[in-house]
């Protein structure tokens, strides 16, 4: 009965006497991960991406990467007869005369949207919750990789078309590009082949778009897959998780069929927006010549933030030498994106740097129990959110009846105060909430149970929080902090000399620090006396008459 | 006349000394007279206008609509005061495409008029006599007649409508932001009269885009495509209000993400273990 059977065993054995398969299977198969909703945020992203080279790749079926001007003798009636280039052409060929081509175009288009989105998530996921640190440092810098890589995918993936609005994606590359100092203009020339925008750039966007950047992608994404299969995922602090083991479900089979659902359900997703909800309808935008421009032309939101920054930037500009630097192109093109993406590389090392801690961590933190980092996020969140918002100013300025100069004005102080502001107010949450988990750990947590005490009093019983939920916060765990003290003869210890390690043990002290220590502050658990209970009824300073 | 001159003699010959013959002959020397001044004088627009735009009484009726609703702007004979510009020469294009897209009168000096509800009494007979009264101030662009904004080549006007108007007005005409609290507005609400009136006139922030700039049959052109444009139903599903990517972005945030993250929430819940009581 509990025989094999033969022709489930031949074969089995066959591959495994060749591939070693069993026993890889054996000891991979029964691989625990972690259960929590926000772990599946990356799988978006994942899965969006194979949607994505399966989409993409039937679109190249019929694509014509090619500036040859053609005249239009497609379908599509307002646009018959009009001179347009072939790679514009066929992809209205794609969209009108191929069968499911919309459909697939269309969920390619969404995919990527989601594909950026899903990354995006995954890596505040990631952040808030330090799961960056050590030993994962190199994973979390090929997922900052990757979402750069990402956003240059999705740059040459828009200009594919050659429409109206993709046009303007490439004039607003080629203006960055020759705005560098010095090499600019070569670069435009080595870009473009020549003068903007020349009869090149779509082919070369072409190969890059489907051959390279997918290539480093796909290698990239495995190489993060297996550092974090190898690494075991990191997992929220609760009841028997420590940082030796992992609790959850084995890959095989539960972890697989969760996995699987999550796929169908970004399918899902993906074709659901794919048929429901028309993105980039090329054919409305038109062909792109340079001269025309349209109103509301924006690039994808992944590529919002830089927009913004160009539109908040005030038009300055300045002669060096006889050379012209363009600081109102050169600063929002490359100091958003540049604070955003190195700060994210950066992070983990700058926080082992002030915390000294170099121990390994496989525990997340909530993220009220790192207060600064959350709070830093945050401000990065508001500057990043406040960019992204002003790149749509002038829809914005449409559809809610504000000046446009006013968006800008706004825009240019919100820049700075918002993050600011952002940080306050998400570190006073952090510690509020904190203060709440150590109130629910000391005084348990509302029953809705009214007692009336022996002298007349009133109060609601609190009862203890449930086991899991109570280790969940008890999790907490003590962010360290560089010794900064002078020992005895007045000599600051090692690493905090001189004014750099002065600010690094300010830095320390100021990240650390814990306001709300879980079992400080002399709260002792004051079930049944009473006296710390919030009196339901009958509180106060009222002389009390019973009878 | 000189023919007919014997005969009438013969035939009025003993009328001739009747006591009202002198005044015959002034009043027939009169008419002749202004007659054939009429006829030779180059065609004015001023007096063609009335004739052309309805009858003399719609411009005293439009007069009388203007010194109502208008007046207290423009100048009691729409010579312009500082809450108004004049309209002498603005022609009854302009009247027509303001007043019937509820642009005028305006309901307060703000950056720009925007198109609201018509009063009560704007019909579209007291916007023809508005216009022809507008029309006599100084001539100017006239309301253009349904031959005019109709029949056009949309792949053409395409063409034409992204080199001229989608900058401001964005490219399917949805509309667009300017500066000081002006905007280009959107464009699919407007008739096709209106359109072309719009661009013969350039009313408020827009430019003239005269017939030596936008010959009458391009501006026919345009109207082609975009009421061909508008009157698309969106094959991608629903248009999201074709004003491009920022609502593609909000809805992968918004409805995407969401259904994402649900769906996380949902494969990843456990049922929580009641605590015994």
């Amino acid at each position: 009965m509990n025989e094999t059977p033969k022709a489930i065993a031949g074969p089995a054995t066959y591959l495994d006497d060749r591939l070693g398969a069993g026993s890889f299977l054996k000891r991979n198969l029964r691989k625990v991960f972690p259960d929590h909703w926000s772990f599946l945020l990356g799988e978006i992203a994942l899965y969006s991406f194979i949607i994505l080279l399966l989409t993409g790749t039937f679109l190249t079926f019929w694509f014509k990467p090619s500036m040859g001007h053609v005249e239009y003798q497609g379908v599509y009636e307002p646009l018959k007869g009009v001179m347009m280039s072939e790679a514009y052409a066929s992809t209205l060929h794609i969209s009108f005369e191929v069968r499911g081509g919309l459909l697939i175009r269309q969920m390619h288009h969404w995919a990527a949207l989601l594909f950026v989105a899903g990354m995006m998530v995954h890596a505040l996921r990631v952040f808030f919750t330090g799961a960056y640190r050590k030993p994962r440092e190199l994973n979390w810098i090929i997922g900052v990789l990757l979402l750069t890589l990402a956003l240059a995918e999705g740059l040459t993936g828009y200009s594919l078309p050659d429409d109206l609005l993709s046009g303007a994606g490439l004039r607003i590359t080629e203006g960055v590009a020759i705005s560098l100092p010095i090499v600019g203009t070569y670069i435009t020339f080595f870009l473009f082949g020549g003068e903007y925008p020349g009869v090149d750039v779509i082919s070369r966007f072409y190969t890059l778009h489907i051959l390279l950047i997918p290539g480093i992608l796909l290698a990239l994404i495995s190489a993060h897959m297996v550092l974090m299969w190898v690494q075991k995922h990191t997992q929220m602090p609760g009841p028997g998780r420590t940082e030796h083991n992992v609790v959850g479900a084995p890959f095989y089979p539960a972890f697989m069929a969760k996995a699987g659902a999550y796929f169908l359900f970004t399918f899902a997703c993906i074709a659901g927006l794919g048929t429901f909800a028309q993105i980039n309808p090329i054919w409305l935008f038109g062909p792109y010549t340079p001269a025309d421009i349209s109103a509301g032309s924006q690039p994808d939101f992944y590529m919002g933030f830089l927009e913004g920054a160009l539109r908040l930037m005030p038009a300055w500009e300045i002669n060096f030498l006889d050379h012209t630097v363009p600081l109102s192109v050169l600063i929002p093109a490359l100091v958003p994106m540049g604070i955003i993406m190195t700060g994210l590389a950066l992070y983990p090392f700058a926080e082992q740097w002030i915390t000294g801690d170099r121990r390994e961590h496989h525990l997340a933190d909530r993220p009220r129990n790192a207060p600064v980092r959350t709070s830093i996020g945050m401000a990065a969140v508001t500057f990043y959110g406040i960019l992204w918002l002003l790149g749509a100013n002038d829809e914005i300025s449409t559809h809610f009846h504000i000046g446009l100069y006013e968006t800008t004005i706004i825009g240019r102080f919100a820049i700075f105060i918002g993050p600011a502001i952002a940080y306050w107010i998400t570190y006073r949450i952090c510690i509020g909430l904190q203060r709440r988990d150590q109130d629910i750990l000391s005084h348990g947590v509302e029953s809705g149970v009214i007692k009336r005490l022996p002298h007349g009093e009133y109060i609601e019983v609190h009862t203890p929080p449930a086991e899991d939920i109570a280790e969940h916060m008890r999790g907490k765990k003590q962010i360290p902090i560089v010794p900064g003290d002078d020992d005895k003869d007045g000599i600051p210890p090692k690493g905090v000399r001189g004014p750099i390690g002065k600010l690094r043990a300010a830095a320390s002290k100021f990240y650390g620090t814990d306001h709300v220590p879980l079992d400080g502050h002399g709260h002792h658990d004051g079930h049944g006396d009473g006296h710390d209970e919030h009196a339901a009824v009958g509180a106060g300073d009222k002389p009390r008459e019973l009878h | 006349m000189i023919g007919t001159g014997i005969s009438v003699n013969s035939i009025t010959a003993r009328r001739r000394r009747h006591p009202l013959a002198r005044l015959a002959v002034v009043a027939l020397a009169l008419g002749l007279l202004g007659g054939g001044y009429a006829a030779a004088a180059p065609s004015d627009s001023t007096a063609d206008a009335a004739v052309a735009s309805g009858k003399a009484d719609d411009v005293a009726e439009g007069r009388s609509l203007f010194v109502a609703h208008c007046a207290s702007c423009h100048g009691i004979s729409a010579e312009g005061t500082s809450m108004g510009p004049t309209l002498v020469g603005v022609g009854a294009a302009a009247v027509d495409f303001q007043v019937s897209s509820g642009r005028m009168p305006a309901a307060d000096p703000s950056a720009q008029a925007p198109r609201k509800p018509l009063g009560e009494w704007v019909t579209p007979e007291a916007v023809r006599q508005l216009a022809a009264y507008v029309q006599t101030l100084g001539g100017g662009p006239t309301i253009p007649t349904k031959e005019m904004v109709s029949g056009g080549d949309a792949a053409k006007g395409g063409e034409l409508f992204r080199a001229n108007c989608i900058q401001c007005h964005n490219f399917v005409g949805a509309g667009g932001a300017l500066t000081y609290g002006k905007y280009a507005p959107d464009l699919n609400e407007s008739t096709p009269e209106q359109i072309y009136e719009a661009m013969a006139t350039g009313p408020q922030a827009m430019p003239v885009f005269n017939d030596s700039v936008v010959k009458p049959e391009n501006k026919a052109d345009i109207i082609a495509y975009i009421t061909q444009v508008r009157g698309q139903v969106d094959p991608g599903g629903f248009g999201l209000g074709r004003i491009g990517p920022v609502t593609e972005g909000l809805v992968v945030w918004v409805a995407g993400l969401s259904f994402m993250s649900l769906a996380a929430i949902w494969i990843t819940a456990k049922k929580r273990k009641r605590t015994s009581k």
